[in-house]
């Protein structure tokens, strides 16, 4: 416990590859939670012991085929109930993945644990820059809840500048 | 001889499954024999199956399969292809599995458990239960396969077989029907019941959390809009009455597993207070045995624990209840997987991950046979 601001967590944690699972990296890192102002997201520092596994080629073969429909991509309940992704949507799942992954950090607190679910809409936004921009509606599991949280996030993409989340918000649930 | 594995040789113990070609199996049979090598025949003509099968493709996809050997264990169904496969089972058993209906649900869906017994009355028994959550479905998916591994397995299984000498297994697949048809129609993720209580329009109380243990308390909530909403009091829905009262007049289950998902932990009492129960250390080392079964089969991790000490606090839920009502074995089982697909887990992993967690069940089903109390 860090006096005056709230408990802080040291971590060693393995981190592994998606798509080949036996591409693994070891990290540390460390949270501090800001007790006294729940509005304010952990503050994380880590290192990664290692370098993460290159996706060069995959990244840019998903970025050229994006670039060059002819229609904006428009897609729904990606995974399917069935828990089915087609391959051609296994990139924009992994994408939203990741966004989420930033949403989940600037609103958690020692109470909440956060769990990416379902991309249920997502709409390409085409731009005349370099960027890819989807817009998605997501859905988070929040484990100690147990609610589903719809969330509206708009995330920009290249293969050299990463994943940016422009915009988010929480979503009113349904009836 | 030409012999194909269906399920491979894994070493001394270990079951092996073989389609032996026509002329094969009398020199089969023969060895088999001459080794001491028991066997028994679970499809008597493959030939005919394939032959129904491909019947039934031709006449589209969704029309009712014919048996419970052509039904597709690995895809999710809905509750009238459920429902189905129970009537086909129980016809194609008669003299080990019969079906009870134990009750209605708010919706008046009728409630099915099956019951798998060698005869005896009120033998001391097993419960399974899968479902009550309704949106996680790999649940109700692994209770059929159940349903069907426990016929397949009855006789030639060494275990499952002396299980059932002593007990009788009961298994209600779909706990939460009203939910299970929501998450078909209207909404995927959709948990609790489908009752209207008075003074709210949100709809549904959580079934695992309307016990009557440590109900209402921290852990729970009262507010009707919430996902662990408790209800308006202990048993207020019918889903779990009926278990209640099921619970109550058979009087002698002597292990009682409760099923869901995600996130792959083993868990027994209690949910609702820190206090731990006075068979901690039995049901620890029965957890850790079960564990390392289910492990042994694809590597799958499961942490185990009480509920209070590995997930959170959680009042009015259901193994709090039955232990309470003195069934020592009560388990809790969280499936695949720790949250990559969560709820949407992939039909492929439907049977892998009912396999495992047979393996485990029957740790703790062996476990109570040879501890009846």
């Amino acid at each position: 416990d860090i006096d005056g601001v709230g408990p802080k967590y040291h971590l060693e944690l393995v981190l592994e590859d998606i798509v080949d699972e036996d591409s693994t990296v070891n990290c540390t890192a460390e949270v501090l939670y800001h007790l006294g102002n729940k509005n304010i997201a952990p503050d994380v520092q880590f290192t990664i012991e290692g370098e993460l596994k290159n996706a060069d080629e995959a990244d840019n073969i998903f970025y050229s085929r994006i670039k060059s429909l002819e229609n904006e991509l428009v897609a729904e309940n990606i995974p399917d109930s069935h828990g089915h992704v087609s391959p051609e949507m296994e990139p924009i799942r992994l994408l939203a993945w990741v966004a989420s992954g930033y949403v989940m950090w600037q609103n958690s607190t020692e109470n909440t644990k956060f769990q990416f679910a379902q991309i249920k809409h997502v709409k390409q936004v085409k731009r005349s820059d370099e960027y890819l921009e989807f817009d998605y509606m997501i859905l988070l599991h929040e484990m100690v809840s147990q609610e589903i949280i719809p969330w509206q996030m708009t995330v920009l993409w290249h293969p050299q500048h990463g994943v940016q989340v422009t915009q988010d918000s929480r979503q009113p649930k349904h009836a | 001889l030409q012999l194909d594995f269906w399920l491979a040789p894994r070493g001394p113990g270990y079951p092996v499954d073989v389609r032996v070609p026509f002329p094969s199996l009398q020199p089969l049979k023969a060895h088999l024999e001459a080794n001491g090598v028991s066997y028994s025949i679970m499809i008597e003509d493959v030939q005919a199956l394939v032959d129904d099968e491909r019947t039934e493709m031709l006449r589209g996809r969704r029309r009712l399969p014919l048996s419970t050997n052509t039904f597709d264990y690995a895809t999710y169904h809905n509750l009238d292809e459920i429902y189905a496969f129970m009537d086909l089972l129980v016809a194609e058993n008669p003299n080990l599995v019969s079906k009870l209906e134990i009750g209605r649900s708010t919706e008046n869906r009728p409630i099915y458990v099956l019951k798998f017994s060698k005869g005896g009355p009120n033998r001391p028994a097993v419960w399974i239960d899968t479902g009550i959550h309704s949106r996680e479905w790999v649940t109700q998916a692994s209770g059929v396969w159940f349903a069907k591994k426990i016929v397949l397995d009855h006789e030639n299984d060494e275990g499952l077989a002396s299980i059932l000498d002593k007990m009788d297994i009961f298994l209600e697949i779909v706990t939460n029907p009203d939910g299970f048809v929501f998450t078909q129609t209207q909404n995927r993720m959709w948990r609790k019941t489908r009752s209207r209580h008075s003074g709210s329009n949100c709809i549904g109380v959580d079934p695992n959390r309307n016990w009557d243990a440590g109900f209402g308390g921290p852990g729970a909530s009262k507010n009707p809009c919430s996902e662990t909403y408790h209800g308006p009091y202990a048993n207020s829905e019918p889903e779990v009455k009926a278990i209640v009262d099921f619970v109550k007049n058979h009087g002698n289950i002597k292990a009682f597993v409760s099923i869901h998902s995600y996130s792959q932990l083993l868990l027994y009492p209690y949910g609702y207070t820190s206090t731990p129960v006075p068979d901690q250390k039995e049901l620890h080392q029965v957890s850790q045995k079960a564990v390392a079964a289910l492990s042994s089969l694809y590597g799958t991790k499961y942490k185990y624990g009480s509920i209070i000490t590995t997930i959170y606090q959680a009042s009015g839920g259901t193994i709090d209840w039955t232990y309470n009502q003195g069934i020592k074995y009560s388990f809790t089982f969280e499936l695949r997987d720790t949250g990559r697909y969560g709820f949407l887990l992939p039909a492929t992993q439907i049977v892998p991950t009912a396999q495992e967690t047979w393996l485990a069940l029957k740790v703790i089903m062996l476990h109570a046979r040879d501890h009846l109390y």
